[in-house]
């Protein structure tokens, strides 16, 4: 299993970028750590998400 | 108003001095409050995604605004850096606010590990814009750390409750030579007006609009306070009497007997 921003999720095997477009995410306003390291979006398509990685996806939301 | 008077924060110059928060309200309003308010920056805060939100603020945004993210969240330097770096990676330049706190009741910052943090950003190239709690010496490690701008807090965020640490924020004023821009607290426009009246570079709002009745004119209001403010400091203030009067019409030619 994979820790997706705290949530266990089963998608070990998947790239980032085909985890990004299962999720619905848009890969232009995203940005991707993967065991604590920036994933550059040049990346996206040949990083493979393993078992027992953890990952976090972040987006810009309202904030002061 | 003088149109050589910019706002210069590492090397990018503004006509604005008014940088506007985009929290606790509304992103269908966020335009017309970047519109009334005249700002040309304005502040984001980075979390994680989530899956049911489909709206981004970014769409909202009118574009040549630059974006402010800031590291709301860090509790100490490391995750401060931690959330600089993803902010730079949504590809939306180079600006940072440090926020560093570890008190969530009162929301303070914390100035040694926000010196920390931004010491570190500074040398990767970041624009840094760190808030803080007006202390003259954390401000002289801030402009040591490679700061381009400092910005003390006027009262507790989000409480609206003005300029509490004024004695504090005008030491700062006139002895750091770096752009003081006022942060936290300012809840309303005459409070933004005093600070610029003083002779800060710039007034930070966020919650004064987000919980006013009518945000864009309240956007509105603080514009004209800032801009009245700054037009004040420009022209030098009058003095202040310490005891009496002094007449304002002449002193000769009364009717008299």
């Amino acid at each position: 299993m994979v820790m997706v921003n705290g949530e266990s999720l089963d998608v070990a095997g998947k790239t980032v970028a085909e985890y990004l477009k299962t999720a619905n995410y848009d890969p232009r306003r995203v940005a991707v750590e993967r065991n604590g390291k920036i994933v550059p979006k040049a990346k996206y398509s040949e990083t493979v998400i393993e078992d027992g990685d953890n990952i976090e996806v972040v987006i810009f939301v309202g904030g002061g | 108003m003088n149109n050589n008077d910019k706002l210069i924060i590492g090397g990018h110059e503004f006509n604005s001095r008014f940088i506007l928060g985009s929290g606790k309200y509304s992103l269908s309003l966020i335009e017309a409050a970047v519109r009334d308010a005249g700002a040309e920056i304005i502040t984001l805060a980075v979390r994680r995604a989530n899956t049911k939100e489909r709206e981004n603020i970014l769409d909202y945004i009118p574009k040549g605004v630059t974006l402010l993210p800031n590291t709301s969240g860090a509790r100490n330097a490391e995750e401060a850096v931690r959330i600089a770096r993803l902010a730079r990676e949504l590809g939306c330049g180079d600006f940072v606010k440090i926020e560093v706190m570890r008190d969530s009741k009162y929301l303070l910052p914390d100035n040694r590990e926000t010196i920390r943090a931004t010491e570190i950003l500074a040398k990767e190239g970041f624009i840094v814009m760190p808030y803080m709690y007006p202390d003259l010496n954390a401000a002289r490690d801030l402009v040591n750390a490679g700061a381009a701008t400092v910005m003390p807090l006027a009262s507790p965020i989000g409480s609206n409750k003005g300029l509490a640490t004024k004695e504090f924020i005008q030491i700062l004023i006139d002895e750091i030579d770096l752009p003081i821009i006022v942060d936290a607290g300012i809840g309303r426009p005459s409070q933004a007006c005093e600070a610029m009246e003083m002779g800060a570079a710039a007034v930070m709002a966020n919650t004064a609009l987000a919980t006013a009745g009518d945000i864009p004119m309240m956007a509105a209001a603080f514009r004209q306070a800032i801009e009245a403010g700054r037009k004040a400091y420009l022209s030098g203030l009058g003095r202040v009497l310490t005891r009496g009067a002094s007449a304002s019409d002449p002193l000769t030619g009364f009717l008299r007997d």
